[in-house]
């Protein structure tokens, strides 16, 4: 499974690797519905390090989508409830 | 593994999937996205360039704001040689408000650094995968009919089109910090420009300096004064008992010495006020 976190790149991850981040998924679920940064902060820092320490990384020059997105390492709650909005424009900046 | 990041995936996928729909022959979009990819590249490569420029405007600031606060301590100690505590401890007083703004920028200038590296990584990666992409396009539009290429792009795309708003998004956040350093720094252009902070060009003197400029010259013109009265010999023990003897010797000569306009003056209002104007106008 590939994982990508935003603003670093992606990882291959097994689907046991996956499975053990639920429990991370819930924590960050609950910071942003709280609006709790500090905890929004520490779950993200675990989840992304579990994703780099369990994950091999994807060369840069392989194509390939990713199955699951992760927020980057510093997300500020307003920019992951961007991330959950569907309303906005496209994400690739009109040149 | 569901939940949040399971829709954030979803929408981001949306979303960058709006840029790429348009064409109706796939191997006219193969091309058209390989433009598109060129152009994002060069906006990262600007980006990099823009943030780095930055950093370096806080770097000379901060270079600035070093030098004058080197520059208060060592009034605060001149302050303090000749005596003057209350000039020593204004001059202490800036330098701890330079102090704060020094530490601000410390952290901006970290702040900036991350960012310029990684924008510098995503530079790379986005340039790694747009080299595989084009390999990929020129392979596609060799090897498939129009209506097979279909699914190959779509394969292409896909991971070409993630990266691509990976990195547009990058590039906006460092657009934005970038934006917020620059209206902070000109804040602090605007304190040099006021003369609250050391002026590069020499021109302007702040407060402090001219206060002690003026003790300094003061200083120099006494003891330059006392070692010209020991060179003549007669020294201030000499000049003393003359002075004096002066409004001894008798009081009308005392005020004519220093200053001839003051006597006749002094006359006329007590002798012949009325006199000296008649006499004028008639002869």
């Amino acid at each position: 499974m590939i994982v990508r976190i935003l603003n670093e790149g992606q990882w291959d991850l097994s689907d046991d690797a996956v499975n053990q981040l639920n429990s991370l998924d819930d924590m960050v679920e609950q910071a942003v519905a709280t609006g709790d940064q500090q905890q929004l902060a520490e779950a993200l820092h675990s989840l992304l390090e579990q994703v780099r320490s369990s994950g091999r990384p994807v060369p840069d020059d392989q194509l390939s989508d990713s199955d699951l997105i992760l927020p980057a390492a510093d997300a500020t709650l307003d920019e992951i409830r961007e991330l959950l909005s569907g309303a906005d424009e496209g994400l690739v900046p009109n040149l | 593994m569901s939940g949040i990041f399971q829709r954030i995936s979803l929408i981001f996928r949306a979303k960058t999937d709006k840029a790429l729909d348009k064409m109706e022959d796939p191997r006219q979009t193969l091309d058209y996205s390989y433009q598109r990819q060129l152009e994002l590249l060069q906006k990262v490569r600007r980006g990099v360039a823009d943030v780095a420029t930055s950093r370096k405007r806080v770097e000379l600031q901060a270079t600035q704001l070093n030098s004058q606060a080197d520059k208060l301590t060592a009034q605060a100690q001149k302050a303090l040689e000749v005596g003057r505590e209350d000039l020593a401890r204004e001059a202490l007083t800036r330098r701890s408000g330079l102090q704060q703004q020094l530490t601000d920028l410390q952290a901006q200038h970290a702040q900036l650094q991350g960012e310029e590296e990684k924008l510098t990584r995503a530079s790379q990666r986005l340039q790694a995968k747009v080299d595989a992409f084009r390999t990929r396009k020129e392979t596609i539009k060799a090897t498939y009919s129009a209506a097979e290429a279909q699914t190959r792009i779509n394969e292409a795309f896909s991971g070409i089109s993630e990266e691509m708003g990976d990195v547009g998004m990058a590039i906006q956040r460092a657009e934005d910090k970038t934006a917020q350093m620059q209206a902070r720094a000109g804040a602090i252009d605007e304190l040099l420009a006021s003369g609250a902070l050391d002026d590069p060009t020499g021109t302007a003197k702040d407060d402090i300096t001219l206060e002690l400029e003026a003790l300094a010259s003061t200083s120099d013109v006494e003891s330059e004064l006392a070692s010209m009265k020991a060179a003549l010999g007669t020294g201030p023990s000499a000049a003393a008992p003359a002075l004096g003897s002066q409004p001894a010797s008798g009081q009308p000569v005392a005020p004519a010495a220093p200053g001839q306009y003051q006597a006749p003056l002094a006359q006329n209002n007590y002798e012949a006020p009325p006199a000296q104007p008649n006499q004028g106008d008639l002869r």
